[in-house]
């Protein structure tokens, strides 16, 4: 393996369906990127010319595009509304099913079964994303069954990003564009193919079951361009410097008030961050009264029942809510699991119905000395 | 909990029938209901109807007449608990459109003999006479809400039905913003979630079926909207619909209208008094 890993391989696009094709046959549901619904989501995926080939997308704050390129790039994009959280922590999830028996209640946890998934075209930031759910849902003080099944049997294809969108600010948080670690195989797309390279046991197992070569030093060499391109196109910055610190000193900050009346406090921003995780466990009872089954949804801090407790709601403004997020994100979140709880993707910059950009919150808010 | 059954009487005001006959449309659960609850009073469903004292009296419809009223007070003295089913039962309906313009003018325009008919100025909401136990959302209801609600009272528990947004069963379902990627206008952002977020799964923008969410931001939200260069006419029809009558969406919708200047009258106290 420690060979085969230093060495950077091109396939051409029957190799890349010679890949899936492989993946399939042992035993994963391929999802990758395709167009429907006017953006680039998450799907299953079968061929290669399901990929959006030709498309791009134009994230702006509150707006994003799909548009034609003008030439037949198949990962010519960058990230999209969905994110990879939705197969591993999925947004509804049976927990505990409780039946009335003539002994009393009995309480029974599904069986946890997955189909094994092979991700591809992830994004550095992706899977900065994934390694930031992994904190949470595995390597902590508990373990979530689901996620750690569904993790433990990925087949991660990372894509390298060839170009940036206005959203990205992957630079400032250290987790991008170039794909370092964290997959089975990378690629990177070039005028003539891809550039393979491969992470893991698994990825070299699956490269060697299609048909590749060595690649050539002009195809490499274009592939570090593009790659190259793609950081330079980054020109969103967040400043990352001490913001645990900074922001924290900023609770009582007059502009969070300013945010609060812009925010929507819809909770869009936390659905499609990769790694926003709160959940909310619901109990819904069948109509007999003998049976209950308990379920796991997505939920957010922007919503007011989900800080309540008895007499009431702790954040019961939006003001409160936003910076619950904000601060949990980019400073408590330090202290809880060690790394920050944002990977730069700009999800919640584009997918904000208003178009409220967290960068420029977080300038604003630290501008200065702290009030 | 004793076993006896609990004793359940529908009744309507001003309305279309269709939030009760969501009880109807539960078909599946129809029957298991029926074992659950004694259904003393549900015209839509039988024409044995049976007086009060009732456990629990689901209401639809608004309340646009003197007669509507005395009715609906006379109900509450008879009813354990009441719930509003429907944004005309909540909020006034569609038919509250009247709160913002002349009632007399409709009546000149749509009877042959004005004189003849005696209502109200003002479609308002049940919550505006008497007490409500519970309210549920929706124009029509949706029939999980409802069976939960039923469930919940005879379990004597509150009914769980959620206070988030629209955009949120949205994002579960894996739908694509349609505000974001589409520049459509879309009240999910600011409507109350319980219908499974239909509409824009389908390419349409929420109508707000459900209502104002909880503590909503209807001002940002147009502002958010109007920047993508929505005409604010559009924005004030969108919020003139079922929930027309909704404080936060009354308010929004005449200020909206005040700035196309199409419809430039003044608030009528029921919308501006903060109920």
């Amino acid at each position: 393996m420690a060979d085969d890993t230093e060495k950077l391989w091109w396939i051409d696009r029957e190799g890349l369906q010679k890949l899936i094709d492989y993946l399939a046959k042992q035993g994963h549901d391929i999802v990758g990127p395709r167009i429907d619904q006017g953006a680039i989501v998450y799907d299953s995926i079968r061929r290669v010319d399901e990929l959006p080939r030709g498309w791009t997308d134009d994230s702006q704050p509150g707006v994003y595009r799909l548009q034609p390129r003008s030439d037949q790039e198949h990962f010519g994009f960058n990230v999209g509304p969905h994110s990879w959280k939705k197969y591993l922590f999925p947004p509804l999830t049976e927990v505990m099913r409780s039946r009335r028996t003539s002994d009393g209640w009995t309480m029974q946890a599904p069986d946890v079964e997955s189909p094994r998934y092979a991700f591809l075209g992830v994004r550095a930031c992706e899977l900065a994303a994934i390694a930031v759910q992994d904190q949470v849902f595995v390597n902590g003080q508990t373990q979530d069954p689901l996620y750690q099944l569904r993790r433990s049997q990925l087949f991660i294809i990372a894509v390298n990003c060839t170009q940036a969108a206005a959203t990205c600010f992957c630079t400032s948080m250290g987790t991008g564009p170039e794909c370092e670690k964290g997959f089975d195989l990378a690629l990177t797309e070039i005028e003539n193919g891809f550039l393979l390279a491969i992470g893991s046991e698994a990825g070299r197992k699956a490269a060697d079951a299609i048909p590749k070569r060595i690649a050539l030093s002009d195809e490499s060499q274009s592939g570090q361009q593009r790659r190259h391109r793609a950081r330079e196109q980054i020109t969103r910055k967040l400043d990352t410097d001490g913001i645990r610190d900074r922001l924290l000193a900023r609770l009582d900050h007059p502009h969070w008030d300013d945010v609060a009346s812009r925010c929507l406090s819809c909770a869009n921003c936390t659905l499609v961050c990769p790694t926003c995780f709160c959940h909310s466990v619901d109990e819904v009872h069948h109509l007999t009264d003998d049976e209950i089954v308990r379920n796991r949804r997505w939920d957010s801090c922007f919503n007011v029942d989900f800080s309540h407790v008895a007499g009431g709601s702790v954040r019961d403004t939006t003001r409160a809510r936003y910076r619950q997020w904000l601060t949990h994100k980019l400073a408590t979140w330090i202290d809880q699991f060690g790394t920050s709880g944002c990977v730069g993707c700009g999800r919640c910059i584009a997918w904000c119905p208003v178009g409220i950009d967290l960068t420029q919150e977080v300038a604003t808010l630290c501008g200065g000395n702290a009030p | 909990m004793t076993k006896r059954k609990p004793k359940v009487a529908v009744v309507k005001f001003a309305s279309c029938d269709g939030c009760q006959l969501t009880l109807l449309d539960a078909e599946d659960e129809l029957l298991l209901l029926a074992e659950s609850l004694h259904i003393a009073h549900f015209a839509e469903a039988s024409s044995r109807l049976e007086p009060g004292p009732y456990d629990v009296t689901l209401v639809e419809g608004s309340i646009t007449t003197h007669e509507d009223r005395e009715r609906l007070l006379r109900l509450r003295g008879e009813s354990r608990y009441l719930v509003t089913i429907g944004a005309c039962a909540t909020a006034g309906g569609v038919q509250a459109l009247r709160n913002f313009a002349d009632h007399d003018d409709f009546l000149r325009a749509v009877y042959a003999h004005p004189e003849y008919i005696h209502s109200l100025a003002t479609s308002t909401p049940i919550a505006d006479h008497v007490k409500v136990d519970f309210e549920l959302r929706g124009c029509p209801i949706d029939k999980h809400q409802l069976i939960e609600v039923i469930l919940s009272l005879i379990a004597g528990h509150r009914p769980r039905t959620s206070s988030e947004c629209v955009c949120q069963p949205c994002k579960r379902r894996g739908t694509v913003c349609v505000v974001v990627a589409q520049g459509k206008a879309c009240l999910g952002p600011v409507t109350q979630a319980g219908c499974g977020s239909i509409c824009p799964a389908y390419d349409r923008g929420c109508y707000g079926c459900f209502g104002p969410s909880r503590d909503p931001n209807v001002r940002a939200w147009s502002d958010g909207i109007l920047d993508g260069k929505s005409d604010p006419g559009h924005l004030a029809n969108l919020l003139s619909n079922f929930n027309v009558a909704a404080p936060a969406f009354a308010q929004e919708s005449q200020r909206l209208w005040q700035i196309t200047g199409r419809i430039p009258e003044q608030l009528p106290g029921k919308v501006t008094d903060g109920r």
